[in-house]
């Protein structure tokens, strides 16, 4: 291999985080207040959710399937968590739950239970239709994305929710020996997966189902049931997702969550886990995710107008998808 | 007119540390059909794919009705008069049969600036060309309305509305029914009238005698002869197939078979009726099984029915005695049956996982520690130990499995199956694509394996695999089982003569 060779190796490898890095040291320059402890803060508090949500979509893209239901799941449980933790004084009460009683700080754990419950259950019927009715995963889970949104516009009639019960916002904006709730559970949920995905059969049937899915049938795994246990898992960490973004913004609606599923499959892919399959770390979608929402806050630094920031993110994941694609045919 | 149609001289071809083609003549007279006959791997379809451009020869000459040329690809071919129907159709059946005939070179009309499938005319001239065969298909009818041996003959059909006055026929029924068989000789018969070459492959030495006027036979890449059908006697057809001289390179083995049949197969069949039917055949401890057969014979069909990859309709398998229900790998090897298939690609390795990964795959479970947590350490160990074991030639067990050779791949898979400890193992194609050295390798593997009384089934295509490795040979041929021979009196005439039963 000659030094040229090298260098579109790495270029394809790392080529738009150094881009992306780049544009934010730019920023950083450009903009003293970039780099402020303040901001990185709220950069950081923003990826805690995002990667719970994009570790949930890894699982799915490792086994070369996708999930474009995450980003509705995430506003669903928001929107469930939401109408069921309302202050009772609260003028805007939600009209189905609002006869509620004020039940105890053990209700906030309830609550999160039966989010995730709710979108275990939308996570099993995706695996079931990914996995026992051979549908594409793009299209089922297209598919899905429609149904919870619409399940979601028919629980809430498009009503904001507000008025949350202190107890719930604390979950995000409490902290613990400094550090927010937020950290702490995004660090949990990461070193629960990384065992999942490293020290478990579970783990290695991903892995396996992505490299060679008839390979790894004719081996014995078991591929049904490990992608759907991928597939509700992932909806639990959607349900933790809305949940937490939920408490962090102090209220919902229908919207919350929209595109989400984008941004996590651009974040992953950035991070080195390929669409191709069979290839994935969860420290690389943590790094996916800090690059891409280092983006976004640069842009607003930047000063550029929210609308270009949409067609900008658009082109990160189309050409971070393209390099990761390069990588494939580079092994051809 | 020139005396032949089409002549190849001297052809040879080489690839990659292998000699496809050597010398190769072949001479195909106008309005004659001429059968080219050899055994899986003779070179048949690289000598038909040099006709059409699709390989380069190395060496060697084309000439048609005497000129010389040469053929640049199949676009090519096709303008130069040659027309192929193949084994397998690639036909698009949700399309018309006008479309698929014109696929390609729709015929246009301009309407303005814009250039319009002209579909009138397409779907006359598709009628007209069917009705020249003698066939009565409505050309806007789907393709896939029709039965294989119907779509074939849309294949000739459209040879035939390109001219062509070579076409060859690469076994052409193997799919077909008896009828349909009748109705495509009677096609052949007529291009044959109007002075078309045909070449001919297939096994079936009734179709060669009903059918062909010439034959030329090629053997492991060389061109053995051609004669006229009738001044040729089956058996001599086949002695001149398969032979060769059998040098040993095998590694010596003895009879290490039990009295007790570890897997039994009753009366097994397909859920597809052209695959295997009503197949059985026991399997005894510590014997290598091997199964012969021509390509196409089902023998892969069989073993991976038995193994749950593919449906049974009806008849029985039993391990050591006991009825099984296998539907999936699983449960196949929770029976204690391990396979390695033909597709080492395909359903073989996971190319973009590490050594360590592909070894122990299937027996995870067994190195779990408190019910879930993998102990990496004991994984190692089983990894290192058949990494010596079989030798397999890795920098480290991190190594992705795909930058190895495809000898180490094949002993990586074979250490996947050992650390499952198997009862049976079944190796379909086990050597193939495997340099000589890895080779001898895996044949030891084997025989170690039924010395330790393992039981193994192999399939395998080349003669002298199966005659050097097997205790026992069981030929199949079209889905059934035809022949069944003790190693001794296993000779390459036999196991031919049985492979080429087509019972017609």
């Amino acid at each position: 291999m000659t030094k040229k060779m090298d260098w579109k190796q790495f270029l394809i490898n790392y080529g738009i985080i150094c881009v992306l890095g780049i544009l934010v040291l730019y920023t950083g320059i450009m903009r003293p207040k970039f780099f402020t402890l303040r901001n990185l803060q709220s950069i950081a508090l923003n990826v805690a959710p995002r990667f719970i949500i994009a570790v949930g979509v890894s699982g799915c893209l490792i086994t070369k399937g996708t999930d474009l239901s995450a980003g509705r799941a995430v506003g669903l449980a928001a929107c469930v968590a939401g109408t069921l933790l309302q202050k009772a004084d609260y003028s805007g009460r939600f009209e189905l739950t609002k006869n509620l009683p004020a039940y105890g700080i053990w209700w906030v754990l309830v609550v999160l239970l039966i989010s995730m419950a709710i979108c275990a259950i939308f996570g099993l019927i995706n695996g079931i239709v990914i996995s026992y009715l051979n549908v594409p995963a793009f299209i089922g889970t297209l598919g899905m994305q429609l149904m919870v949104y619409g399940i979601c516009l028919v629980y809430t009639d498009a009503t904001p929710i507000g008025g949350y019960r202190d107890d719930y916002t604390y979950v995000a904006t409490g902290r613990f020996l400094g550090i927010p709730f937020l950290f702490w559970i995004a660090l949990i949920v990461g070193l629960i997966m990384w065992f999942l995905y490293n020290m478990t059969p579970h783990g290695k049937y991903m892995y396996a189902i992505g490299g060679n899915e008839q390979a790894a049938e004719v081996s014995g795994v078991n591929v049904k049931k490990t992608k759907i246990i991928i597939y509700v898992m992932a909806g639990v960490l959607y349900a933790l997702a809305g949940f937490l973004l939920g408490a962090k913004a102090g209220g919902t609606s229908v919207n919350m969550g929209q595109g989400y599923e984008l941004e996590a499959i651009a974040a992953c892919t950035i991070g080195g886990v390929s669409v191709n399959g069979g290839v994935g770390r969860v420290s690389g979608v943590l790094i996916g995710v800090l690059v891409f929402e280092l983006l976004k806050s640069a842009m607003q630094f930047l000063g550029i107008e929210t609308n270009y920031q949409y067609i900008v993110q658009g082109i990160v994941i189309i050409v971070s998808i393209a390099l990761d694609i390069r990588k494939y045919i580079a092994k051809k | 007119m020139a005396e032949y149609r089409l002549e190849m001289e001297n052809v040879s071809k080489s690839f990659p540390g292998v000699k496809a083609l050597d010398g190769v003549h072949l001479k195909v007279r106008p309005g004659t059909v001429h059968a080219l006959m050899g055994e899986n791997g003779a070179g048949k379809s690289t000598l038909m794919k040099c006709l059409f451009g699709i390989y380069k020869m190395d060496t060697g000459s084309i000439k048609i009705d005497g000129m010389e040329t040469t053929i640049e690809n199949p676009d090519d071919a096709l303008h130069k008069g040659l027309a192929m129907v193949h084994q397998e159709l690639q036909p698009i059946p949700e399309r018309s049969i006008a479309e698929n005939m014109y696929l390609g070179r729709y015929p246009k009309k301009k309407i303005g600036p814009f250039a319009m499938v002209d579909h009138k005319t397409m779907n006359e001239e598709s009628e007209k060309w069917l009705k020249d065969v003698k066939m009565n298909f409505d050309p806007k009818a789907k393709l896939g309305t029709l039965s294989i041996g119907q779509m074939q003959s849309v294949e000739i059909a459209k040879a035939v509305s390109q001219s062509a006055q070579i076409v060859i026929l690469d076994e052409p029924t193997s799919s077909l029914t008896d009828n349909e068989v009748e109705a495509l000789f009677r096609i052949i018969r007529d291009l044959k009238s109007r002075g078309v070459a045909m070449i001919y492959i297939s096994h079936k030495m009734a179709e060669i005698r009903q059918i062909a006027d010439d034959i030329t036979i090629m053997r492991d890449g060389t061109y053995v002869g051609s004669w006229e059908v009738k001044d040729i006697s089956d058996d001599e057809i086949v002695r001149q197939m398969v032979g060769r001289e059998l040098t040993n390179v095998y590694p010596p083995k003895e009879d290490y078979r039990t009295d007790e049949v570890v897997l039994e197969v009753q009366n097994l069949s397909s859920i597809h009726e052209r695959s295997f039917q009503n197949c059985s055949f026991k399997l005894r401890k510590g014997e290598i099984l091997g199964f012969g057969g021509l390509v196409g014979a089902q023998r892969t069909e069989i073993m991976e029915a038995i193994f749950g990859m593919r449906g049974i309709a009806s008849g029985d398998v039993l391990v050591k005695g006991k009825k099984v229900n296998i539907r999936r790998p699983k449960d196949a090897i929770a029976e204690g049956i391990g396979m390695i298939t033909e597709d080492r690609r395909g359903t073989g390795i996971l190319g973009c996982l590490s050594i360590a990964d592909n070894v122990s795959i299937s027996s995870l479970n067994q190195y779990l520690e408190a019910n879930v947590m993998l102990n990496h350490k004991k994984i190692e160990q089983l990894v290192q130990e058949n990494v010596g074991k079989l030798s397999i030639k890795t920098p480290s067990s991190k190594t992705l499995i795909q930058s190895l050779s495809g000898g180490n791949q094949q002993k990586v898979i074979i250490a996947r199956w050992l650390a499952n400890n198997p009862d049976v193992l079944i190796m379909d194609e086990p050597t193939r694509g495997i340099d000589v050295g890895a080779k001898y390798e895996i044949y030891q593997i084997m025989i170690e394996l039924a010395r330790q009384g393992k039981s193994i089934i192999m399939i395998s295509s080349e003669m002298p695999e199966l005659l050097g490795m097997s205790h026992r040979i069981i030929v199949m041929c079209n889905g059934k089982i035809t022949g069944d021979l003790e190693g001794e009196e296993a000779t390459q005439e036999k196991i031919m003569s049985f492979a080429t039963q087509f019972g017609n």
